[in-house]
């Protein structure tokens, strides 16, 4: 029996999420055995809605397929496809087939994808579609019409602890509290010293914040993040640590970094959970959870 | 302002003319001149190569502003040169190409994209896009800089998690708007407007295309 996402939200436990891509394409082989494998290992698992830009299966496609799968799904929405229209009709489609849980996002850049020319709409972002939400909760829409049946959601958000500077980034956090968000998952976090200073800024907010665990799978790989995605830090020790690895062992090294780092966080009790993103080794999954003992 | 553009690919303005033997060309004295696009050096650089393609040039002008009423005489003095070509080359931006359309009823080619509305900047030569004309100003909550235009995603209520050291993700020359704006917010003792939330854009659809009549 699946639990919804909003009462283990609320249950005090420690909460893990996960992610899946959809694919690039109609087979959903590989997808579906992702979701088998995580779909009992963790209390959500985000569907990823054309990240970075890139187009592939839709996200409400891939939660209704987690859906079928026995998962509980949450349905990532970027506003860089579509107009408030369709991202409030979608909204409307998802509740009615059961998607209870939406991770509100302003998307990535049309032009860091793979569709450069097309037009990317931001017609609202994430703050506003927070609050779209939650007006169509009260039975309406944004044009001030009445629904005829309403939707009900557990609506989160995200946030980048690392970012430089944070300060515009904390003031954006807080915006989201008070559009209605109810969780964070956060851009990977790395130095947990810092994490903890974003923490302090973020208990009094009163809100719940799983930690973004982005699993390292090479030494290459940690030093590109750092060098070219805004908002991620990997620290020298860390890189140091997977450089030094014998060889075929770097990926092995980074489930260990991952499970280190989510075991620390629960028995410091620093967040509320954590969220696991193993960009393409979503198979490596359950041994990261098994190197934190959960 | 300046009408800001840069040159088309010359195979796509060859494509363009493939069916015309004989070219007339038509640059401007005002905007095109200042951004080296449609200047008199430009347009006679244009005359030398389409001539190599084995174009026929029938003449060739500079219209002191090429958008305005004037236009039109300056086009009519040029008669006989510009009704015996198959075709006109503008070299203006795309306000210019739309008013000789219209004055001269010959088929228009631009050689030029008009790509935005450029405010000259205090380092001479640098031009910025400050204003979209969005008709829904927000400028008095964002310390008189617009993030509509000068955010790449056009965001009304902070910044995207792409922004690192003050600057863009789709650009590192350019400054993160919203970065500017606590900034200046901030210096000025008003950082409770970025906690203001800004409801979605009214976009106007119902005023597009812009028409005004002033009386």
């Amino acid at each position: 029996m699946v639990i919804p996402f909003k009462e283990i939200l609320n249950s005090g436990k420690f909460i893990v999420t996960s992610e899946i891509a959809p694919p690039k394409g109609t087979n959903l082989d590989n997808t579906i055995h992702h979701i088998d494998l995580l779909k009992d290992k963790v209390d959500a698992l985000n569907a990823t809605d054309n990240q970075s830009s890139v187009m592939r299966y839709p996200s409400l496609g891939l939660c209704l397929l987690i859906k079928e799968h026995g998962g509980e799904p949450i349905l990532q929405m970027t506003c860089r496809d579509r107009n408030r229209m369709a991202l409030e009709s979608d909204l409307l489609f998802a509740y009615s087939r059961g998607i209870e849980n939406v991770l509100c996002l302003t998307g990535d850049s049309m032009v860091v994808g793979d569709h450069k020319g097309a037009k990317q709409v931001f017609d609202l972002e994430s703050v506003q579609l927070l609050r779209a939400i939650r007006l169509m909760e009260s039975g309406e829409d944004l044009g001030g019409n009445e629904l005829d049946g309403v939707v009900e959601f557990c609506a989160g958000a995200i946030v980048t602890p690392e970012a430089h500077p944070v300060e515009p980034q904390l003031l954006k956090f807080k915006k989201k509290v008070a559009a209605g968000a109810e969780f964070f998952q956060t851009q990977a976090v790395y130095d947990l010293d810092n994490f903890r200073k974003f923490m302090e800024y973020a208990i009094p907010l009163n809100t719940k914040v799983l930690a973004g665990i982005v699993l390292l799978t090479s030494a290459r790989m940690a030093r590109f993040m750092t060098a070219n995605l805004p908002g991620i830090f990997v620290p020298d020790n860390l890189i140091d640590e997977i450089a030094g690895a014998e060889k075929g062992m770097a990926l092995q090294t980074g489930i260990e970094i991952a499970g280190r780092m989510i075991k620390t966080i629960q028995e410091e009790s620093i967040c509320d959970g954590v969220h696991i993103m193993a960009i393409g080794r979503e198979d490596r999954v359950p041994d990261i959870l098994a190197a934190a003992g959960l | 302002m300046i009408s800001v553009t840069e040159y088309k690919p010359q195979e796509e303005v060859l494509e363009f003319l493939e069916k015309c033997q004989s070219v007339y060309i038509i640059g401007c004295g005002s905007c095109t001149t200042i951004t080296h696009t449609g200047g008199k050096a430009e347009v006679l650089k244009m005359k030398e190569s389409l001539a190599e393609t084995g174009k026929e040039i029938t003449g060739w002008m500079v219209i002191p502003t090429a958008c305005d009423e004037l236009a039109k005489d300056a086009l009519k003095e040029a008669g006989d040169e510009i009704q015996s070509a198959d075709c006109l080359l503008i070299m203006t931006c795309a306000f210019g190409v739309q008013n000789i359309a219209m004055f001269t009823g010959k088929p228009v080619f631009p050689a030029l994209n008009t790509i935005f509305i450029g405010k000259e900047q205090t380092t001479p030569g640098l031009f910025s896009e400050v204003c979209r004309q969005c008709g829904d100003c927000v400028l008095a909550w964002t310390g008189g800089i617009c993030p509509v235009v000068s955010c790449s995603k056009g965001l009304l209520n902070g910044p995207c998690g792409g922004t690192d050291e003050g600057k863009c993700e789709v650009d590192s020359d350019k400054d993160c708007a919203w970065t500017m704006i606590y900034n200046r917010l901030k210096d000025q003792g008003r950082l409770d407007l970025f906690d203001k939330e800004q409801p979605p854009k009214h976009y106007q659809s119902g005023t597009r295309p812009g028409k005004i009549t002033i009386q």
